[in-house]
């Protein structure tokens, strides 16, 4: 067995496996225990598989091996008042309880991550480790946080989800709009941490984890196939995504939607977005629920990728949709971003107006697109300004070296 | 079954109903805080609950020394202080958060959930 191909076999094992070991151990077992048994098998398979080679069914080799490594560590851990729950523990019926579409072990496993007690940064962590199989150096370092305290969030969280007895359960079906809104907006800021990555020392894109927001946002897809936001926010981000390859300039600069070298941009990403959204049309018109946020964002991006030129851009369509995203999310962030369309229709002294009094004073894309309308009017000093405070308060390397150049050409 | 204290905390200084703007609001609020009270034992949550009176009328005692001292006050200087609480037994946190969403509608205010300690946890403490 090369080793090549056994390293091919554990990492593929890891990325499509890694949820699923871990959410059926975690019915069993807390947290704690799921995670580690799940790693230390891993570490088996690095050590046997090149001998043994690769097994037929190695999601089946993983979690009993993973299963046998945490009986172990609960009969090391176990104490005498623990006899009975021990037992429980260890002769548990092992046939997994039924399970039906939406009853999926993973999809538990991404609730319990998510849970409202949970503090967001903790949620995301969690979710990352545990549901994405990322490691703690891995998550503080996508974060910028120190690796130790990115390990004592993660303990701290699983600690709280332990002693609080947080459920590890789908929600009701009266709970899980709010619950799953909550876990939609852990991917988006795992996939936006991503596509504009804070952080002086950061890669401006960082594809490892836009690549992970997708990955768990296909898994929450195949899990709740007919949730219409969960399709909104997958289509969000693969029409997002596929417009990587041409955001950056080769001196590391931010490169707008508008100027965009097109041909670059992935079309298989584009077409299965388009694909997406164009369902989620069909589903609406024939009287489903009225389209969410991601939903609408969703169809913003599929509106700005389908012209072959950005000069085609059906702006005013692009300020419908921001009409009525503005209907059930009237945020300052989406007054901005309907401003920046209606400058393109309108004009920019008509957009500068609506962004008067917005309090987003603290925001870098605030000052960013009134630089760029201010440009536009012709108001020269008042654009520098903007600029100037944009840079400041931008924590992306690409976006600063844009707006540093924008300013100076004025 | 787990257990979870729900505290309900209030301004250092009361006002003359309580924490409440007129009388009529406070006795609305017994009166509801009273009906949640038998829901609780209704429904077999109930273990304990009551107010306090008010943080100025605490004494805090410290016998650690040869002899005890008697200090006038609450134990610490805070803007807050506990005001009342409940003790349930609810079978996992989203029932104790939703029962606190409902103890809190009922006496006007803020609900703090936390589980109480289980012997996995001391056991724990006493091994490290």
């Amino acid at each position: 067995m090369s080793s090549r191909a056994v390293g091919e076999a554990i990492a593929a094992a890891h990325r499509d496996e890694w949820a699923r070991i871990v959410a059926a151990l975690a019915r069993r077992f807390d947290l704690d225990t799921a995670e580690d048994a799940a790693a230390e098998a891993f570490a088996v398979a690095v050590e046997r598989w090149p001998a043994d080679g690769i097994p037929p069914n190695p999601g089946g080799w993983l979690t009993t091996t993973a299963t046998r490594k945490a009986i172990d560590r609960v009969r090391r851990e176990a104490r005498r008042e623990q006899k009975y729950q021990e037992a429980q523990v260890l002769y548990a019926d092992d046939a997994p309880s039924p399970t039906g579409v939406i009853d999926d072990d993973r999809l538990r496993l991404i609730f319990t991550c998510c849970h409202p007690a949970l503090a967001p940064e903790a949620r995301i962590a969690l979710t990352l480790r545990m549901v994405g199989g990322l490691t703690v150096p891995e998550i503080a370092h996508a974060f910028l946080v120190q690796e130790s305290a990115m390990g004592r969030r993660i303990t701290r969280a699983k600690a709280k989800i332990k002693a609080n007895h947080v459920p590890y359960r789908v929600p009701s079906a009266a709970d899980l709009p709010a619950r799953l809104e909550g876990v939609l907006a852990v991917l988006f800021l795992v996939f936006n941490e991503g596509y504009l990555a804070t952080g002086g020392k950061s890669d401006p894109i960082r594809a490892d984890l836009t690549q992970q927001a997708i990955r768990l946002s296909r898994l929450l897809h195949t899990l709740l196939p007919d949730d219409g936001e969960v399709v909104g926010l997958l289509a969000l981000m693969l029409l997002t995504d596929a417009r990587r390859p041409a955001r950056i300039s080769a001196t590391g600069e931010l490169i707008t939607l508008g100027e965009q070298d097109r041909s670059l941009w992935d079309r298989e990403l584009i077409e299965e977005g388009h694909r997406l959204v164009r369902g989620r049309l069909a589903a609406v018109a024939a009287g489903g629920p009225p389209p969410g946020r991601f939903q609408l964002l969703a169809a913003i991006n599929a509106v700005h990728t389908y012209p072959q030129r950005a000069g085609d851009t059906d702006w005013f369509q692009i300020v419908t949709l921001y009409d009525r995203l503005t209907s059930i999310d009237p945020s300052p962030v989406v007054a901005l971003n309907r401003a920046v369309a209606v400058a393109e229709l309108d004009g920019p002294e008509v957009a500068l107006a609506l962004l008067d009094g917005l309090p987003l004073d603290g925001y870098h894309a605030f000052h960013a697109s009134r630089a760029e309308m201010l440009r536009r009017a012709g108001r020269v000093a008042e654009a520098r300004e903007a600029y100037t405070r944009a840079i400041a308060l931008t924590g992306n390397t690409a976006e600063a070296a844009y707006l540093t150049r924008r300013r100076d050409e004025l | 079954m787990p257990r979870y204290l729900m505290s309900v905390f209030g301004p250092a200084e009361r006002t003359d109903f309580g924490n409440y703007p007129t009388k009529e609001d406070m006795l609305q609020a017994f009166e509801d805080t009273g009906a949640f009270n038998d829901k609780l034992q209704r429904e077999g949550y109930f273990v304990f609950a009551d107010g306090l009176a008010p943080a100025d009328t605490a004494t805090v005692v410290d016998g650690q020394g040869d002899q005890p001292v008697f200090t006038d006050g609450p134990y610490l200087e805070a803007k807050e202080h506990l005001g009342g609480f409940w003790v349930i037994e609810a079978p996992d946190l989203d029932v104790a958060l939703q029962l606190a969403a409902e103890g809190s509608k009922a006496c006007r205010g803020r609900v703090e959930v936390r589980p109480f300690q289980n012997a996995d946890d001391l056991q724990q403490l006493i091994d490290s």
